[in-house]
């Protein structure tokens, strides 16, 4: 086995990339629909379950570097796969195992040709993916994640026929465009004139405290446009609900994290100076982010639309984490700081996870019934009862509800909230409580959210008579769907293995790990500092839990079944009640809409009382949307106008134009 | 000898020049394509005197390319153009010859202005054509400007070629080979495409005068 000794895992990881380009490939080549969803799709996930072992396997290991012989002549590609990359690896494979098994059932019904171009984009986008998180150099890193972001704009835009699909993407590529100038400026300033864009030589480059604040902003303003962060989160509601099912949970579980790992991979792996302030930032930004997703996600009607709020939200706290971190690295409490840093990851983790699983949901509840309106589903229950609970799995997990994981990441993160009053500053000892307030409020408000959005798809009776024709998911989506729900519940209920599994990351970033006081009272029993100050366990709640549930059903079983009986409901005066009149998504965030009126632009149209065919709208517009991105849209279009005046249609004068460049570029040469 | 060779090198410099502003007052374009056919000779007996003079043998090659190039094959392309286009007797009407030329001779001392520090560094035996070989090239481009008629744009464009590899020979001997070569064969096929814009630009517009270009222009 002389093979198999020298194979490191970065082999195995770059082998995987290597076979996702060829599965592409041969996709676009085949364009037959059956091949491509019965091969080609599970083989992508067989690709993704093997990335995701060696990543497994290389956390804590020693850090592999590579050169590719690939790239322009003189500046080769770097590769790397240290702990940070590796888990952020670990991410994208275990959640794209089930994306991809999903998509083998979910594209059954496309035709051949745009299923083949499909195949070979998805693939694509999974390998830039996975190269993002590998590069070295800021070349190799700049071509990864531009090849992310046209890949991913071409699969937002499969349906290019819709008008409104092409505008979505549109704004899609534009806000990514406008961040990868930010992120290329940033190492830009990074190399610090060294004029060599490889890590290494940023790792060892000691900026002034001025320009590593300089690269910190322009870093988080770059990476902030691709995950989302306010103000540049416009792209997410838009691009969303516009793409297929699968791509979207491949986007908002994967790929926003990827503007996380870069984040991170700057503050606090490129850049040695670390300064108070920049945690505080994005600390700030990350609450207001995860406030004005949750709010918006709670007045949204469409489905897709809303897990794209939520999505905004996630990226929130998470980024509330990043600050927390920096903020305790900068003071030099970097026990505090990886406590922060792992609920940060956690949370990442989980996210990939859970979106992943609702959003593919979504996907499945689109093609059972066409309908994304919230407006007129309901009671899928009924008819869908598989995809019904592997869904409550989802929710209940991104309402942050033990025992599943989004509990633990945001406990975790309150807890380091709640250890923070040792600050060496006295305003932030007392704005950081307000912080963890604004967090509490976000999570509970999605709890909200998560009510709204599993109670008025599956629950009460269908709005419409389509829906009765609703029929369940196949084995793959099933498989899929499984997989990301027991990815939920395991993540959730083993908590201290996750922990020990992101000590490396820590370790490395921060020289510290949670890892051992974690599972200080065993691994049954997680101890974030102390056991006298907070524990939780997972397992022992799980079992009481479902202790609890099987005792209720047994009472309710044996006392009250008996006389049970089903009668019509009191009518309350209206001898014809339908479906329509349940409680709606509308009428379910309307509380919360009458509350935080001023910070969303409600437009509605209220019918008369004696409108014969009554009809209403409403809808909540993104107010940023007037306040931020109409105005520089006009100073361009105004700009574009003046330099449209250049443009004579003469050629003399475009001659005249080079002419007089080149005699005005030779006289300053000499 | 060497000095002999020196003067005669700028003896044919003086007559590119030249030829230069006369391509730039010439109204009649097949008066134009034969004075570009004489600068591409007079560019080729240069090359050749350089290539002896300094005893740098792939300069004959230069040389034999710019002859059957230059002075023969685009020559007789643009006459063929011209009879198939029918606009052989064509009369172009320039603005205002003088004021154009007063334009030229102030480009040229800018030129020589130029090159004067370029040629204080080289040692070549050509080092003071070099402002020569600019000036001739910024007055090509002045008459692409001052042109309104397809044909002798292109012709501008050509001899703007012209003035750039007498630059390159006289700077430093000339291109390397590969170069040359690849520049040629651009300019050959760049012929050829131009040719082709021609007819489809006149069965458009009915006239190859490039004014009526401007309906293009998005509003």
């Amino acid at each position: 086995m002389i093979f198999a000794s020298t194979l490191l895992p970065i082999d195995v990881t770059f082998g995987v990339i290597v076979y996702w380009l060829l599965l592409g490939l041969a996709g676009l080549l085949l364009q037959n629909t059956r091949a491509i969803t019965q091969y080609i799709f599970p083989a992508g996930a067989l690709g993704a379950l093997i990335l995701a072992a060696a990543a497994l396997g290389s956390l804590g290991g020693a850090v592999n570097v590579a050169v590719l012989p690939l790239g322009l002549p003189d500046l080769p590609f770097h590769l790397r796969l240290d702990a940070l990359s590796a888990f952020f690896l670990l991410l994208l494979g275990a959640a794209s195992i089930g994306i991809s098994l999903y998509s083998a059932g979910y594209f059954r019904d496309m035709p051949g040709n745009t299923l083949g171009l499909l195949c070979f984009e998805y693939h694509v986008f999974l390998a830039s993916m996975a190269l993002v998180l590998m590069a070295d150099d800021a070349y190799m890193f700049m071509v990864a994640w531009e090849t992310m972001a046209l890949s991913s704009y071409f699969l937002v835009t499969t349906d290019h026929k819709v008008p409104e699909i092409r505008q979505a993407g549109f704004i899609y590529l534009l806000v990514a465009h406008v961040g990868a100038i930010a992120i290329l400026m940033c190492f830009g300033v990074m190399q610090g004139g060294h004029g060599d864009y490889t890590f290494a030589t940023m790792r060892s480059a000691h900026l002034t405290e001025f320009w590593s604040s300089v690269t910190f902003l322009l870093a988080l303003f770059g990476f902030g446009a691709k995950a989302g962060i306010l103000p540049l989160h416009i792209w997410l509601p838009e691009a969303h609900p516009a793409a297929p099912s699968p791509v979207s949970a491949l986007m908002s579980g994967i790929m926003l994290k990827t503007a996380i790992y870069g984040i991170l991979r700057v503050s606090l792996d490129l850049l040695d100076a670390h300064i108070w302030w920049w945690g505080v930032l994005a600390l700030t930004l990350g609450l207001i982010t995860a406030l004005f997703g949750v709010i918006f996600a709670a007045v949204q009607t469409d489905m897709k639309r809303l897990l794209a709020y939520s999505s905004i939200e996630n990226i929130g706290i998470i980024l509330v984490g990043i600050g927390l971190a920096l903020t305790f690295h900068a003071f030099e409490k970097d026990a505090l700081a990886a406590l922060a840093l792992t609920a940060t990851l956690y949370h990442a983790l989980n996210h990939a996870f859970m979106k992943g699983l609702l959003f593919i949901g979504t996907g499945s509840v689109l093609h059972a019934t066409g309908e994304r309106n919230l407006g007129k589903l309901g009671g899928l229950i009924h008819h869908m009862p598989k995809l019904a609970l592997l869904m409550l799995v989802g929710a209940l997990a991104i309402a942050g509800l033990p025992p599943l994981n989004g509990f633990v990441s945001e406990w975790l993160l309150l807890q380091a909230f709640l250890l923070s009053p040792g600050l060496p500053h006295s305003y932030l000892n007392m704005l950081i409580p307000v912080a963890a307030a604004a967090l509490v409020l976000a999570s509970a408000l999605s709890g909200y959210v998560m009510v709204k959005f599993y109670g008025v798809i599956f629950l009460g009776q269908p709005r419409e008579k389509t829906l009765h024709e609703a029929h369940d998911i196949g084995i793959f989506e099933r498989l899929g769907l499984t997989w990301l729900a027991l990815g939920c519940i395991l993540l959730g209920v083993f908590p201290v293995f996750v922990i020990l599994l992101i000590d490396p990351v820590t370790q490395m970033l921060l020289g510290q790990t949670l890892g051992s006081t974690a599972a200080q009272t065993g691994w049954l029993l997680l101890t974030p500092i102390q056991p006298e100050r907070a524990s939780y366990s997972p397992l022992i709640l799980f079992l009481i839990i479902v202790v609890g549930v099987i005792f209720t059903i047994f009472l309710v079983k044996k006392f009250y079944h008996g006389r049970l009986r089903r009668g019509p409901a009191w009518d309350c005066g209206f001898p014809e009640q339908t479906a329509r009149m349940q409680d709606t998504a509308e009428g379910f965030g309307q509380p919360i809409r009458q509350i935080f009126e001023p910070f969303l632009g409600v437009t509605r149209i209220v019918p008369s009382p004696f409108d014969k065919k009554p009809h209403y709208h409403g809808e909540s517009r993104d107010r940023l949307w007037n306040l931020l991105y109409l105005p520089i849209a006009r100073v361009t279009e105004k700009i574009s106008v003046m330099v449209g005046k250049l443009q004579h249609g003469r050629i003399h004068v475009y001659l005249l134009y080079s002419f007089v460049t080149l005699l005005a570029l030779l006289a300053f040469i000499r | 000898m060497e000095n002999f060779s020196g003067q005669l090198i700028n003896l044919f410099a003086a007559l590119l020049l030249l030829i230069s502003f006369g391509m730039l007052s010439q109204r009649r374009v097949l008066s134009l394509i034969n004075l570009f056919a004489l600068q591409g000779l007079m560019l080729t007996i240069s090359t050749v005197i350089v290539a002896y003079s300094s005893h740098q043998h792939h300069l004959y090659y230069s040389a034999a390319l710019t002859l059957v190039l230059k002075v023969i094959i685009l020559p007789w392309i643009l006459h063929r153009l011209m009879r198939k286009l029918n606009v052989k007797w064509d009369i172009e009407t320039l603005f205002n010859i003088p004021t154009t030329m007063l334009v030229g001779i102030a480009l040229v001392v800018f030129a020589f202005n130029l090159a004067a520090p370029i040629s204080m560094m080289g040692g070549a035996i050509t080092k003071s054509t070099l402002g020569i070989a600019m000036a001739s090239v910024l007055l090509s481009f002045l008459m692409m400007i001052t042109r309104s008629k397809a044909v002798p744009q292109v012709i501008g464009f050509l001899a703007m070629e012209n003035g750039l590899f007498f630059a390159a020979t006289s700077a430093t001997y000339g291109m390397p080979m590969v170069v040359e070569l690849g520049i040629a064969l651009d300019v050959l096929v760049g012929m050829f495409i131009l040719g082709i814009f021609f007819f489809q630009i006149r069965e458009t517009f009915d006239s190859l005068d490039l004014k009526h270009m401007e309906k293009l222009k998005e509003d």
